[in-house]
């Protein structure tokens, strides 16, 4: 019963967040729409006993991902007005790639038949004794070892990737040598001198020493 | 009436009794932090703290809550409202439901969760909402560089984070946090796993914004950073999510590494003090480190924190996780699960 209620609950929270991201004015409130949606979807993983994916979702969509996607919307200068013009000007071609979405899920959802090797899968069922972290775990690294070693590599990639694109010469600006200065002594920076009265100490000429 | 427990409505009120009686103490325990932080740096600066409110000074946050609740809440006109009030309640509404999870005793948890280890990560990966919504809903310029700044050393240190909890759980088996103290009957996970321990300590430093990383406030450089704009009880709220964060954190570490409410010693004298004790005398060890270190060591400047983060415990963490996994292997010391 009350997990009946709950669900319908979240399950309202969710779509109406995810009808928000899309339709909020301010970029900012869209994110945090998304966030919104992202917590609910992982309830629902949790009610549905996945309680190792609801987690992992919280932590790299909404701990990570989002808090990158929020950086980047926040520090953005929006000029809604200019905005605005855009819309009539892309609506066209909005419309069209969400014509072809849309009919790819129909086409999807009409000619949906189940795989003959989805039967075999019931054969061997997720084991109901061990906790689902254990059940996921003993499967993706035996079974699909070789996909998800795959998945790994081609994240490397992609991350080297955006790396190579975003290194600049970094050699504007002070940077610091900290090598440098821990073999810093005092000797050679400071010098005693006893200063005769009205004198003074006399300076060296300074050097070009940049530290 | 425990057959009323077992009921849909009994389970819901029974849950609520156990939050109220995590709550209550937590709150009179993060009172007495702000009390403890400020006598023991008092001692360490050669002060007296404060001593003027009730004997030694121990009402003196009723006092300052007293205070800060008839200040007037001020809203900035340029703010984004709805954010603005809601960033304050977020931050400490996350420091309190993460101590849904932690066991305090054998099996004395709200919830004993299978996950309970990534609850927690999750619930702190949260942590940086709060101080990214209030930087930006103030619509100030220090809000916002004390919120950029914030999240930018949450998400780094949250990372090397996971790996010395990755490290623990390879030698527990288990994400369950019950499983991870009992795992450390023989051997506190704190000894063979040093390293992981002060790395651990290091990032929850960072993790919780206290000093030497409190970049995010930077009093000399950014005013107070991400909370320049706020007032009265939403500042009372962030002041003391701040607090439950550091009790959080401190909870955390007892648990991973210092063996939870299991005495230091496993035999009689030791044996016979209820086990709350024990994890009560490990989270004040603890928060009394937090304090110390605040109270000695200077702030650390941007470019040296990424640096910290980034170049030395992520490798540092990521390498240990290895040979730890090599030497679990080698002598067939995993777990079975």
């Amino acid at each position: 019963m009350i997990a009946n209620i709950l669900f319908y609950i979240v399950s309202a929270i969710l779509l109406t967040s995810a009808v928000m991201v899309v339709s909020s004015r301010n970029p900012v409130h869209s994110v945090l729409f998304l966030i919104l949606a992202f917590i609910n979807a992982a309830v629902l993983f949790l009610m549905a006993g996945a309680e190792f994916l609801a987690m992992v979702l919280v932590i790299v969509y909404v701990g990570a991902v989002a808090v990158l996607f929020m950086f980047v919307v926040m520090m953005l200068d929006v000029d809604f007005v200019a905005l605005r013009e855009g819309v009539q000007r892309y609506a066209p071609i909005g419309a069209a790639v969400g014509l072809v979405l849309f009919a790819e899920l129909a086409f999807v959802a009409v000619s949906w038949t189940i795989s003959p090797g989805a039967n075999l899968l019931r054969l061997s069922p997720t084991p109901t004794d061990v906790t689902n972290t254990v059940a996921l775990g003993s499967l993706l690294y035996t079974k699909y070892i070789f996909l998800f070693q795959m998945a790994g590599a081609i994240l490397l990639v992609s991350m080297i990737g955006a790396i190579v694109l975003t290194l600049r010469d970094r050699n504007r600006g002070k940077r610091q040598n900290v090598d440098l200065q821990h073999a810093r002594m005092p000797a050679d920076t400071m010098r005693m001198v006893n200063a005769k009265l009205g004198e003074g100490a006399k300076m060296p000429a300074p050097t070009e020493e940049v530290l | 009436m425990m057959a009323f427990f077992n009921t849909d409505l009994g389970i819901v009120i029974l849950t609520l009794l156990k939050s109220l009686a995590l709550i209550v103490p937590l709150l009179i325990g993060v009172a007495y932090l702000t009390y403890a932080e400020r006598k023991v740096m008092g001692a360490i600066q050669l002060r007296k703290g404060p001593n003027v409110v009730g004997p030694f000074g121990l009402a003196q946050p009723f006092a300052d809550a007293l205070k800060m609740m008839f200040k007037e809440t001020i809203i900035p006109a340029g703010s984004d409202r709805v954010l603005f009030i809601m960033a304050p309640m977020i931050t400490f509404g996350l420091a309190v439901i993460a101590w849904a999870v932690i066991p305090v005793n054998d099996g004395w948890a709200i919830a004993n969760i299978n996950v309970g280890i990534l609850y927690l990560l999750a619930i702190s990966s949260l942590g940086v909402y709060g101080i990214i919504i209030a930087g930006w809903a103030s619509n100030s310029k220090y809000a916002f560089l004390g919120a950029l700044r914030s999240a930018a050393q949450m998400v780094s240190y949250e990372v090397s984070m996971g790996f010395v909890i990755v490290t623990v759980l390879i030698c527990v088996g288990s994400l369950n946090l019950n499983d991870i103290v009992m795992a450390q009957q023989h051997i506190w996970f704190a000894i063979p796993l040093f390293p992981m321990f002060v790395i651990f300590f290091i990032s929850g430093l960072a993790e919780t914004n206290r000093a030497p990383f409190d970049l995010a406030e930077g009093d000399t450089e950014i005013v107070a950073g991400f909370f320049v704009e706020y007032s009265a009880m939403s500042f009372a709220l962030f002041f003391l999510g701040e607090y439950a964060n550091m009790i959080l954190i401190s909870a955390t570490t007892t648990v991973l590494f210092l063996g939870g409410w299991l005495s230091p010693l496993p035999f009689a004298p030791f044996t016979w003090v209820p086990g709350v004790f024990w994890f009560l005398i490990k989270l004040f060890a603890c928060l009394f480190v937090f304090i110390w270190v605040r109270a000695t060591l200077p702030r650390y400047r941007y470019d040296q924190l990424m640096t910290l983060g980034w170049k030395v415990f992520l490798p540092i963490s990521l390498g240990y996780l290895v040979l730890v996994a090599g030497v679990l292997e080698v002598f067939g010391w995993l777990p079975n699960v």
